[in-house]
């Protein structure tokens, strides 16, 4: 029990640190790309939209080669702890939310952009009202990039290894018991990850209540 | 607040990781059976417990884990293929390789017994039957110890893994243990597996052992401590205190007493290798 503690405790700990650190990069990131014209924005924008199909097992790989000790950034000790999960995670993160985010920013723009320059503001400035206005998309881009993040597998057990009361994780346990043959066990685990998606989502709908949700009428 | 919640939790992440650093801790690069089997789950904690050393296990592939340790990413090595560890040491990456454990491998086939190979010790007679009646066999082609020993029985009856590779019975899975098992299970196919993770395994199905008991089919598992010269990094003080645990009486009763209903899964064989 306490072991299955700590495992629900440390997936959800580095997924919601993973998706935090991903919203505070990716949400200004997005909104400035939706603001900002510049010279190769529509390729930034392709990218960040083809980064969504990114296979977590590749963001595990170069970041395992990369902190590994004989990799560029083996100084730091990171392989095989939850930071490297955390990182891996933020990575495979940041794409989603910034491309939910430019969607969402862009449609707002295009509607509210002229009044917002008007008034004075500047591009910069503008950008935390459009986040403003379309505070409701934030929080489906927020959630899609934490689903990603606690149902993946093939990250984290590449830089995490699995170690028991360490690194392990409900997807790299459910993928242990498997392999053990355990499979009502691992059925159960994973009814109990899909309960914990359930919660999460529900909680932040609560907290931004109908009302919030009238934000991003208005902009479209 | 939000960004405060943010912080908070980054705070959580950071304080976890502040904590495991503080104690005295080595990575283990560790086969799938001693993991898959639960020997380690049973003999770390006493360990710990007398000192203070936690094991943070990573469980590979005898290849995979090898090569964990020659990219310095392990402190330690329990493994289990003698040749792959012998160019490891003959490479200069370790500094001693002292057997802990035997314990041996059988081939496990669906009850049906398409290749007529149940009830026999000859696992290179029935390796050969499996090959003529193109039995389905499922290979861990996972570069692990098992996979070793597997390609090594095939040789013996007269296969190469470019042969093996052309042929539709043969089903190469790049996995482990436990997932061979699986997948023999699904698909009535022969695989060749360690007892240990045999006996652990839950989900047998029509499977059942096939070949055992043929002296071929001794299963060594040994602790490699790393070489100084090569691997600086590596906290080979601890990692020391765990591989002389092993092979210590302790650590030898340890393993001798692990079971799985009512059955030994590894004998302990510091003092008399195998």
């Amino acid at each position: 029990m306490r072991d299955f503690l700590e495992i629900v405790g440390l997936s959800i700990g580095v997924s919601l640190t993973a998706t935090a650190l991903a919203a505070a990069i990716s949400m200004p990131t997005g909104a400035a790309l939706a603001v900002f014209p510049f010279r190769g924005r529509r390729l930034a924008v392709v990218l960040i939209n083809a980064f969504l199909g990114l296979p977590p097992v590749v963001v595990g790989l170069v970041l395992y080669l990369a902190l590994s000790r004989s990799g560029p950034l083996g100084f730091l000790a990171l392989l095989y702890t939850p930071t490297a999960m955390v990182i891996a995670q933020t990575i495979l993160a940041m794409p989603i939310v910034a491309a939910l985010v430019h969607r969402a920013g862009e449609r707002a723009w295009a509607r509210y952009g002229d009044e917002l320059v008007c008034d004075g503001a500047s591009r910069l400035q503008a950008i935390p009202q459009i986040l403003h206005i379309i505070r409701a998309d934030l929080i489906t881009a927020i959630l899609a990039g934490f689903g990603r993040t606690v149902s993946e597998v093939g990250a984290v057990i590449l830089v995490g290894g699995n170690i028991r009361g360490l690194t392990r994780t409900m997807t790299t346990t459910i993928a242990l018991q498997t392999s053990q043959g355990e499979l009502p066990l691992a059925l159960a685990l994973g009814a109990v990850l899909v309960g914990i998606s359930i919660s999460i989502s529900a909680t932040v709908f609560a907290f931004a209540g109908p009302a919030r949700m009238a934000g991003s009428d208005e902009a479209r | 607040m939000k960004f405060r919640l943010i912080l908070v939790l980054i705070g959580i992440v950071i304080g976890n990781c502040r904590a495991s650093a503080a104690e005295q801790a080595i990575v283990l690069a560790s086969t799938t059976s001693v993991e898959a089997s639960g020997l380690l789950e049973h003999i770390l904690p006493p360990f710990t417990a007398k000192t203070g050393i936690k094991v943070n296990v990573v469980a590979q592939g005898t290849g995979k884990a090898l090569d964990t340790a020659r990219r310095g990413d392990a402190d330690l090595l329990l493994v289990h293929d003698p040749e792959a560890e012998q160019q490891f040491m003959d490479e200069g990456h370790g500094a001693s390789r002292r057997q802990i454990a035997w314990n041996d491998f059988i081939i496990v086939g669906p009850a049906a017994d398409p290749a007529h190979v149940r009830g026999g010790s000859d696992s290179v007679a029935a390796m050969k039957a499996i090959a003529s009646t193109r039995a389905p066999f499922v290979s861990r082609g996972d570069n692990s110890g098992t996979n070793a020993a597997e390609l090594r029985l095939w040789k013996i009856a007269g296969q190469t893994p470019e042969t093996l590779s052309g042929e539709k019975w043969y089903r190469s899975i790049g996995g482990g243990m436990g997932q061979a098992l699986n997948i023999a299970s699904a698909m009535a196919a022969y695989t060749l597996s360690d007892r240990g993770t045999w006996l652990s395994f839950n989900n047998k199905g029509a499977l059942v052992i096939a070949v055992e008991h043929d002296p071929r089919l001794i299963n060594r598992y040994d602790v490699i401590e790393l070489n100084a010269q090569k691997h600086a990094g590596a906290k080979r003080a601890f990692a020391k205190v765990f591989a002389d645990w092993l092979v210590s009486s302790e650590g030898q009763q340890a393993i001798g007493a692990y079971q799985v209903n009512g059955q030994k899964l590894f004998n302990p064989s510091a003092d008399a290798p195998k």
